[in-house]
């Protein structure tokens, strides 16, 4: 729901920074594996590397939101929404941390794979990172924009991002067995295809915080047909 | 504005007369064994009535002269729990509050009208027993009002309006009054000295001892530790989790972590109706009603 301003504007644009900066934060994150994905694509080792090397962005945003948070805990002793933001991300910006790291994780692969033939097409982990992403976007545009149903959509994507895993494992266990020389290829796909499976996991878990954010209600670990209840 | 009430009624009804005939039916549904029956007639969120309750409050409006300070209020007060009331000045809290030992009585053209049920009897309509009333529901203001009398004299002088004891047994008694208000070891060797002559924090808590020293089953505390430093407020709060083994407190503050801290169930007024009433730690995380968010977080008036 939308709220009146606080009385204490100062307390209002603290809260607004907060969330202004897990935007921020997000966007970041999603350009990581933007980037990540079209290392893969164009078979860009130059694009890995320096993927790898920009890491540290996305550590320092993480202590920064978490430092705010504290800050404002103990000035404000928040309550209700209020509350509630402020202790999710704290949570979140962890989830959001190691989607970065998966982003570089997969940088790193791709840096392995260099040069050498493609094994298979990429097309599936390519939309499969395209669905994880959408995740993550979905479930920061939720709390953009107060709608918790945007973000139990975004969870339900999830299902898909693990249907894409499966294929994929199939796929190079195939590989494999048709030939040693394709193992250490296989495997990094395989590898890729878990980072972008993680990623999937963390945006749900984003997703899920975004939904006791705006509503109050914890739906962790709670079936999938509870949950489309929200929706 | 609103004027509206019967213009007739005394502060103490007869049985029956002058209710709104809806708070009747209510007692009804919870004697009925149907606790929440009557939450949709009282558009109050979250769960106004309980089973043990120790004062059932139905529907209570009150009146300063032809002013409607309290609007047809329902509300169970939970039997040795701290229920707090919150809500902005003039909301009705501090004046709910007076309605449940009637000390509003001292002062002319005030009234009540619905019913307080306590121990099966509507406290509003006895106009007979009124001291006794005041020694079962106690009541401690926002500053200290110790009287101008030794620190012992001080808790003896209420037990002595409606107890005759032994000199040993006064002495137990005022002993056991000061433990309880966790300030037996403070003042033990100052018992003869002027209760005036004490700190603050120390006064608050003497005036705590006086309260309890009558044994009452339920106290009242209007802002009891808002005058005090943050030190004596830790004492104070340390106390009311202690007491509520033995009483039922209600308390009123405007201090919203105090709420937070110290009660059980929270009851958010404003302009004289009850909004929202439940459990502390969800009130708190997550109230339902707008205009409580709005109040908790700072986003009011």
């Amino acid at each position: 729901m939308s709220m009146r301003q606080h009385t204490s504007h100062e307390f209002e644009s603290e809260l607004e920074a907060v969330r202004q900066r897990i935007f921020g934060m997000g966007r970041h994150v999603d350009q990581v594996l933007e980037e990540s994905g079209r290392a893969l694509q164009e078979r860009d080792t130059a694009l890995g590397n320096q993927i790898i090397v920009g890491d540290k962005q996305t550590d320092s945003m993480e202590m920064e939101i978490d430092h705010l948070c504290l800050e404002i805990l103990v000035r404000r002793q928040p309550v209700a929404g209020d509350l509630r933001l402020l202790t999710s991300a704290l949570k979140l910006v962890i989830d959001l941390e190691r989607i970065g790291d998966l982003g570089v994780s997969i940088a790193a692969r791709v840096v392995e794979l260099g040069h050498e033939a493609a094994l298979t097409p990429y097309d599936d982990l390519l939309r499969m990172m395209t669905t994880a992403r959408e995740m993550l976007r979905e479930a920061l545009a939720a709390l953009e924009n107060q709608d918790p149903a945007r973000a139990s959509r975004a969870i339900d994507k999830d299902e898909v991002v693990d249907a894409y895993y499966t294929q994929i494992f199939n796929d190079v266990l195939g590989r494999m067995r048709e030939s040693p020389d394709n193992i250490f290829r296989a495997t990094r796909i395989q590898a890729i295809s878990k980072y972008i499976e993680r990623i999937g996991d963390h945006a749900t878990n984003i997703a899920e915080r975004v939904i006791f954010i705006l509503t109050g209600e914890d739906i962790r670990h709670v079936s999938r047909v509870r949950r489309s209840d929200l929706s | 504005m609103e004027t509206s009430g019967p213009e007739s009624t005394h502060s103490h009804n007869l049985p029956g007369a002058s209710t709104s005939g809806s708070g009747s039916a209510s007692l009804r549904n919870a004697a009925a064994g149907h606790p929440h029956a009557d939450s949709d007639r009282n558009r109050v969120a979250g769960t106004a009535t309980l089973a043990d309750a120790k004062l059932e409050i139905r529907g209570l409006s009150f009146f300063y002269g032809k002013y409607k300070a309290l609007h047809d209020i329902d509300l169970d007060i939970h039997d040795r729990q701290v229920t707090a009331f919150i809500g902005p000045s003039g909301c009705g809290k501090s004046t709910l509050l007076r309605t449940l030992n009637r000390i509003y009585e001292l002062y002319p053209g005030q009234h009540a009208t619905g019913k307080i049920m306590l121990g099966g009897r509507n406290l509003l309509e006895r106009a007979d027993d009124v001291n006794l009333l005041r020694a079962k529901v106690g009541m401690v203001f926002q500053k200290p009002t110790p009287f101008p009398m030794s620190v012992q004299d001080n808790i003896s002088f209420g037990v002595r309006l409606y107890e005759r004891l032994s000199r040993t047994d006064m002495e137990e008694r005022v002993q056991w009054a000061l433990e309880k208000a966790a300030l037996w070891t403070e003042v033990k060797d100052k018992l003869r000295q002027e209760g005036t002559a004490l700190s603050g924090g120390q006064q608050q808590r003497l005036c705590i001892a006086r309260a309890v020293a009558v044994k009452p089953e339920v106290l009242l505390l209007d802002e009891p530790a808002s005058a005090l430093d943050p030190i004596s407020t830790q004492k104070i709060e340390q106390l009311i989790t202690e007491l509520k083994a033995d009483y039922t407190i209600a308390i009123v503050t405007h201090n919203m972590q105090q709420a937070a801290r110290v009660s059980d169930y929270t009851a958010f007024m404003y302009l004289g109706r009850l909004i929202e009433f439940g459990e502390t730690k969800r009130v708190f995380t997550k109230p339902t009603e707008r205009q409580t968010e709005e109040y908790i977080t700072g986003r009011f008036g």
